[in-house]
């Protein structure tokens, strides 16, 4: 029993050093160092009661929670659709959907710049035909236009495992007892795909929350977390205070990917 | 065909089926089927059984002309949700996502039936099936014949107008095959329903079938009470498809059958014939004063309880297959004689 005990310790030694290494202390060192700047520990509060802290915190989880949404719709529709139906082409067409995975954050954020920017080709479209310049790639707008782009080759692939599982005589059974293909998709599609939804948006949250490149790439005007950090950290020296607000968002990150996890859990037992 | 004093419930009209890869699953079929009867598509595995009963549930278009009529009324374009029919299927196909009632209430919340209408009717075909302890369960948590029995309650609580099932005990034991094939034979003749069962299994379609349809490569080889299948095949095909048929090769003339094992009187042989079938329970080990004119010796004995089952050579590419009662050991080699009641025998 005490051999099975000390084996057991030893097993999960790696896995706890690792943990350790790259978790617990970074962490702790980062919630230590958030608590030592001139205001103290009230740099935690401050995240809540200085507006322009919690305004970001806001903007940052609203545009992640919006480009998972998004994506998922996009991704839910466009998977489903992928796997069902086989065309010539269909393999050339996933490839070149997931392939937003090797763009840097940059390119993404440069790409978002010639759609929506200044010179972009919608504002000249929308100059040509109304006569007003529509520009939004400077704007939490144009973030969640990138975002939603790099979010979709995960998610869709995701989305394409998860639907070929699917069992296709439970949706000639709901068919058989009356239900019209929108019902269907309400009462056995997306029930089915349910935990590829929650495991595929709680990654394109995460993502959203902490991405950069992006951000940077789309000027300063956008008040996200990760881009108050680098402002923060770079330019104001307020170490402290990038510390904090670093904290808070591997926190909240983390809270969003336990919950998910919880429900994935229990959806997947549901689901036999 | 039969029944014919009840009026038609399904009827299938020149329904033949090609897959867009020029696969062709179903030749032209045309098929009657009375209200309250029970008929069994039966054939291998590739014979069109299954695309059939696809075509008549609205899950597949049959080719351009053809036609599915229920009471008469061409239902050829409607697809399967408004065709008002229960299927059951060979893996369930039951909805995870809701428990044991919410499976059995799902057509009917459909069909906006009143909550308490639904519940009454759940309540109703759960205490048919016997589950009804188990309503609250999640569908995981049932073992196959309890899925099976879901099943069964959700396709009949719509009331539909013919319930369709797809191999629904394939999936099963052996034992449970055959308590749960005695369950729903009960179920259909209580219910009256009219009633179109897919499988591969001879003895199944034998036990529920009121009519067989023997399939083979798309076409209907036979259509017929289990009875006129297993007696009087059609076709080599369904003679040896159903059941286990022997075979002698010879020469038949002028009421004599000769082959390698001997001469076999048969008055009544319908024509002149190189080739008779006949089953192995109308063939015997005969008693030593009688006058038997065929002769082999024995393959194979196995001794089965009830009876042995002999495999006799007799110079044919096949022994014969014997079923023995008689009170003795058979032993590998053993000569015997063997006598076959012409009543069984068969020309093809």
């Amino acid at each position: 029993m005490r051999r099975d005990v000390r084996r057991l310790i030893l097993l999960l030694l790696p896995a706890g050093i690792f943990f350790a290494a790259f978790f617990l202390l970074p962490m702790a060192k980062l919630f230590a160092i958030g608590g030592s700047g001139k205001t103290g520990w009230a740099a935690y509060a401050a995240i809540l009661t200085d507006s322009s802290y919690f305004g970001s915190l806001l903007s940052t989880l609203g545009v992640a929670a919006a480009t998972t949404v998004a994506t998922l719709i996009i991704s839910g529709i466009s998977g489903v659709f992928l796997q069902r139906h086989k065309f010539p082409g269909n393999g050339a067409l996933v490839a070149m959907l997931t392939f937003p995975l090797a763009f840097p954050g940059v390119v993404i954020g440069f790409m978002v710049i010639m759609l929506a920017g200044r010179q972009g080709l919608i504002g000249q479209v929308t100059q040509a035909l109304t006569g007003d310049k529509l520009v939004f790639a400077y704007s939490l707008a144009g973030l969640f236009m990138g975002y939603v782009y790099f979010s979709i080759p995960r998610t869709i692939l995701t989305v394409m495992a998860a639907a070929e599982k699917l069992d296709p005589k439970l949706e000639e059974a709901a068919r058989s007892l009356g239900a019209s293909p929108w019902r269907v998709v309400l009462d056995v599609i997306i029930p089915g795909l349910k935990p590829a939804f929650i495991s595929a948006g709680a990654i394109c949250f995460a993502t959203a929350v902490g991405a950069f490149g992006t951000a940077f790439t789309l000027a300063a005007k956008i008040n996200v977390l990760p881009m108050v950090i680098y402002t923060q950290f770079t330019l104001s020296a307020n170490i402290a205070m990038a510390a904090a607000l670093s904290f808070v968002l591997g926190a909240v990150t983390w809270i969003v990917l336990a919950l998910a996890r919880t429900a994935a859990g229990s959806t997947v037992a549901a689901a036999g | 065909m039969t029944d014919s004093g009840k009026p038609l419930a399904i009827a299938l009209q020149g329904c033949a089926k090609t897959f867009p890869d020029g696969t062709k699953a179903l030749e032209p079929l045309d098929l009657a089927i009375h209200a309250g009867e029970t008929v069994v598509f039966l054939g291998p595995s590739g014979c069109g059984k299954t695309t059939t009963l696809r075509i008549i549930a609205g899950l597949e278009e049959p080719d351009a002309g053809g036609k599915v009529l229920f009471d008469g009324v061409d239902v050829t374009p409607l697809p399967i949700e408004q065709r008002n029919v229960g299927m059951v299927f060979q893996s369930y196909a039951l909805f995870p996502n809701m428990t044991v009632a919410g499976n059995v209430g799902y057509g009917l919340r459909i069909r906006r039936t009143p909550d308490a209408e639904i519940r009454a009717r759940v309540a109703e075909m759960l205490a048919m099936m016997q589950i009804t302890k188990l309503a609250d369960r999640r569908i995981d948590q049932l073992s196959g014949g309890q899925r099976q029995r879901v099943a069964l309650a959700r396709a009949i609580a719509v009331r539909p107008r013919a319930l369709l099932l797809d191999e629904p005990l394939t999936a099963l034991d052996a034992k449970l095959r055959d308590t749960l094939r005695l369950e729903i034979d009960s179920l259909l003749r209580s219910l009256g329903i009219t009633a179109i069962y897919v499988t591969h299994d001879q003895a199944e379609a034998m036990a529920l079938g009121d009519r067989i349809v023997v399939m083979e490569h798309g076409r209907v080889a036979q259509i017929g009470k289990p009875r006129e299948i297993y007696q009087r095949p059609a076709t080599r095909f369904v003679a040896e498809f159903i059941g286990t048929m022997n075979r002698l090769t010879g020469v038949l003339q002028g009421g004599v059958f000769t082959c390698k094992a001997g001469t076999l009187a048969w008055a009544e042989a319908p024509r002149q014939a190189t080739e008779i079938l006949f089953r192995p329970e109308d063939i015997r080990i005969a008693e030593s004063q009688e006058t038997a004119g065929l002769h082999g010796t024995v393959a194979a004995a196995f001794f089965l309880g009830d009876r042995t089952r002999l495999f006799v050579e007799v110079g044919e590419a096949r022994p014969l297959v014997v079923e023995s009662t008689a009170r003795r050991d058979f032993g590998h080699g053993d000569a015997v004689r063997l006598a076959i009641d012409p009543r069984g025998l068969l020309v093809l």
